[in-house]
């Protein structure tokens, strides 16, 4: 019985915890697991009030090929994301340094078409308060994208701290994490995609 | 040390602060102890804020009275009853149990500190923030006044249709819509401290333990956090997702909950309960982790059905999340999503009554002291067991049509998070009062105590399951002479008043025998868990050597039990996760390394409060508040990251 809860010494220069994972790793964990419930919880509300469009426009207004476009691009970041991780897991900081900025950039990029659709559509009436659909709309891919925009900067943190030399080999967990939520990040934006905008309504 | 936390050895910009006693030492103290008692220090004081509010409640109900005569008026009236529920709940009995979370998480399980010091200390600073700002709605536009729960479409009732400044709507919506801000940014940030205290104590409990903890040895209350943690962790995102839905309707002109524009008012309402039922869980279950403390030491007896005690809050833990609708039965929502919930209600008070019957096992045979923990323990058990009972007649759906919204509701939860998480956390208050100031609280004093307040609490509340069947509505600030209600409104009143006597022989006991009560030593219970082995006040570093844990109820056994008194073995556990690695071995000593101290915790939560101001005004003004508070925000957390977190 001992065995299990003896401390376990990882490599990659963690501490030795209880259940051998990293404090800062379970934390994230934690951390998505109630993310989960955040997103569900915009979705769920997105779902309810698919079809309550009042006068405004309904979901013709999308424009799928673009908003495909972009959704690739951020689909993108996540390998960008994975080849950071592996470069400073080699010790190639030059790399890691490049991949971080290219992820960051595809987020970017990805956030910038929000951006300009957000502008398209209440150009088009399409407005906050426009409908409950509508309201659903903009609170649920908006706080999408404050999540990428929250990326961005983590991202932007470790390229400045790999910059200053404060992101050592050894402490590529800290990049892990990062990349832990990032791809957290991508995989709600397929759920999102999927549900917003490919499944048509009626 | 310094190379093993920051490889280029790089200090921080500002000097990292240094010291050890005055406010600053508090303000910047990363001590799970220290905080812990801040949190204890915040949330009582809270509570006597809440307390006061109930009085006000009752003086104004203790007679019939017409328009005139009264105490306060309608407008106030609804802002006291809501602000007491918002008050006990989120500013008084979550951080309540918090403050015990903190102080006896790491004790119990062998630990120097939580897994993350300094996001323990944010959280206690963004729940102190969270509380003035809500409190601070009295100095604006009136505390939010829609009760508790806040249903849709009322609490959207003034909102700002145009998205334009709240400025420009008449004055009376623009205040009703300010309020609801205040309510919905006030609850978003208090729960985002509690956010970050669960994911703290679920990693401090997986991962800090000390060697030979395993799971099935961790003392119940570590238990009983560990589920708690998980509940705020999955419940708080939902109430969050509804809070910010509130905001834009009230704030930017969404229509989530408006039914004129199709919005549905009974979304809120699930939302709502859905966090709203686990909340209720969050309330009880660390109660049920001191009690479940307490009655062992004094009945003399390890806890009778350990794991089915375990296993029975696992199973409250997930059943809480069947449950919510149940609140909801009057909503309209069908006879068959009706049926389910009252069923699934019925279910969940088989693990609680798993629970009861375990205490009571523990009890039975035992050579019991009835010293005042173990009265308010076992106070707990018999009045818990009253809410839990009346709270299964909610179950029965006709029954709560005829109960719904009346004063039976109201005994109902007092029974249960009065009698039940109150009485529960003064047991731990009695109980744990010599760990935290090596002192005994005067037994005499805390009798009495217990018996004025049992018996004014059971003035107070129960005459309510009387007039809420006979039909008195809850939330009502007056009532008319002949109802049949006068009497026990009198005695309820009565009751209210012995009770907040209670409390401050409470206080004056409790500042007494801080200064000049027995010395306790490090045992002074003969007691059964790892935080009575240190002691009594821990020094910081808590355990000079990480105890070796061979057993359940460690401390009895090495006490009683001829093999297990073998000397503790020097291990690398604890301290926190920069030197969890042997601090001796680097430091050839007794050189254990504790976490700095740290001023950004206290800067980043500073933030909050400042960009919620701003989503209340509007055009310049908001940008400007969203920005400062947002860029204190950033700052904090890049102090925080770039900070190492001990040097």
């Amino acid at each position: 019985m001992t065995d299990t809860t003896a401390p376990h010494v990882e490599s990659g220069g963690h501490p030795p915890t209880s259940l051998g994972v990293p404090n800062e790793k379970m934390a994230i964990w934690g951390f998505l697991g109630s993310e989960c419930l955040f997103f569900g919880a915009l979705i769920s509300t997105y779902l309810i009030y698919l079809g309550r469009y009042n006068d405004g426009p309904g979901p013709e207004i999308f424009d799928i090929p673009f908003t495909s476009v972009s959704t690739f691009i951020l689909l993108m970041s996540s390998l960008g994301m994975v080849l950071a991780l592996s470069a400073i897991q080699h010790g190639q900081m030059r790399r890691f340094r490049t991949w971080t900025l290219a992820t960051a950039l595809m987020g970017s990029v990805f956030l910038a078409g929000q951006i300009f659709e957000f502008t398209e559509f209440y150009a088009h009436g399409m407005t906050l308060g426009a409908s409950p659909w509508s309201s659903s709309f903009f609170v649920l891919t908006g706080f999408h994208g404050f999540h990428v925009a929250f990326g961005i900067m983590m991202l932007l943190g470790l390229w400045s701290g790999s910059m200053m030399g404060r992101i050592p080999q050894e402490r590529s967990w800290v990049v892990e994490n990062v990349g832990l939520y990032w791809h957290f990040v991508d995989i709600v934006w397929i759920l999102i995609f999927t549900v917003v905008y490919l499944i048509p309504a009626e | 040390m310094t190379a093993a936390a920051d490889p280029l050895g790089r200090r921080s910009i500002f000097a990292r602060p240094r010291a050890e006693t005055g406010i600053w030492s508090w303000v910047t103290t990363v001590d799970h102890k220290r905080i812990g008692i801040m949190y204890f220090l915040t949330a009582f004081t809270f509570f006597i804020v809440g307390g006061i509010e109930a009085l006000i409640i009752r003086a104004q109900l203790a007679r019939p009275a017409g328009p005139e005569g009264l105490i306060v008026g309608p407008d106030v009236y609804n802002q006291i009853f809501t602000m007491h529920a918002l008050t006990m709940i989120f500013l008084a009995l979550m951080p309540l149990g918090a403050a015990f979370f903190n102080y006896l998480l790491p004790l119990m399980i062998g630990a120097r500190d939580v897994a993350f010091p300094r996001l323990n200390a944010f959280s206690y600073w963004v729940y102190l923030f969270g509380g003035l700002f809500l409190y601070s709605s009295v100095f604006a536009s009136g505390m939010p006044d829609g009760g508790w729960f806040n249903y849709a479409p009322l609490s959207t009732v003034g909102a700002d249709p145009t998205g334009t400044a709240a400025g420009s709507l008449a004055a009376a919506e623009a205040s009703h819509a300010a309020r609801m801000l205040f309510y919905s940014l006030g609850l978003q940030i208090l729960g985002i401290a509690s956010l970050a205290s669960a994911a703290n104590f679920i990693v401090t409990i997986l991962n800090m333990r000390a060697p030979g903890m395993t799971l099935m040895r961790l003392p119940i209350f570590t238990w009983m956090v560990l589920i708690t943690s998980f509940l705020l962790l999955f419940a708080l995102p939902v109430i969050g997702v509804g809070l910010w839905q509130l905001m834009f309707d009230v704030r930017f002109g969404s229509q989530f909950f408006n039914p004129a524009a199709g919005g549905d008012p009974i979304l809120w309402q699930h939302m709502f309960w859905l966090f709203g039922h686990p909340e209720v869980y969050i309330l009880i279950l660390p109660a049920f982790g001191v009690v479940s403390e307490v009655i062992p030491t004094f009945a003399r007896k390890p806890l009778f059905g350990y794991a089915a005690m375990v296993f029975s809050g696992i199973a409250i833990g997930f059943m809480g999340w069947g449950v919510w609708a149940h609140h909801m039965f009057a909503a309209g929502l069908g006879p068959v999503a009706n049926s389910a919930f009252a069923l699934s209600t019925m279910f969940i008070a088989v693990p609680t009554g798993v629970k009861i019957f375990n205490w009571l096992g523990t009890l039975w045979g035992g050579h019991i002291r009835f010293t005042t923990p173990m009265l308010f323990a076992v106070g707990l058990v018999a009045m818990f067991t009253i809410g839990g009972l009346s709270g299964v007649t909610h179950s029965i759906v006709p029954h709560t049509l005829q109960q719904t919204d009346t004063y039976y509701v109201v005994a109902h939860l007092h029974y249960v998070l009065f009698g039940g998480s109150i009485f529960g956390l003064f047991a731990g208050m009695y109980y744990w009062f010599p760990k935290v100031t090596g002192r005994m609280m005067n037994d005499r004093l805390g009798k009495a105590h217990f018996w004025l307040q049992f018996v004014g609490f059971n003035l107070t509340f129960a005459p309510m399951h009387i007039v809420g069947l006979q039909g008195m509505p809850r939330r009502i600030y007056r009532y008319q002479a002949g109802m049949g209600w006068d009497f026990w409104n009198m005695v309820e009143t009565i009751g209210s008043f012995t009770i907040a006597l209670a409390v401050l022989i409470f206080i004056a006991n409790l500042i007494t025998s801080s200064r000049r009560g027995e010395v306790a030593g490090n045992d002074p219970w003969d007691a059964r868990t790892l935080e009575w082995t240190t002691t009594s006040p821990p020094p910081v570093h808590n355990f000079d050597e990480i105890p070796d844990v061979t057993a359940r109820d460690e401390l009895w056994h090495r006490k009683y039990a001829g093999p297990g008194t073998e000397p503790p073995v020097r291990v690398p556990a604890g301290g926190s996760q920069d030197h969890g690695e042997d601090a001796a071995e680097h430091h050839g000593g007794p050189g254990i390394h504790m976490p700095d101290p740290s001023y950004y915790p206290a800067l980043a939560a500073l933030g909050m409060p400042i960009a919620a101001y701003g989503v209340m005004t509007g055009g310049a003004a908001m940008v400007a508040l969203l920005g400062l508070g947002g860029l204190i925000i950033l700052a904090g957390l890049f102090g925080w990251v770039l900070e190492p977190s001990a040097e």
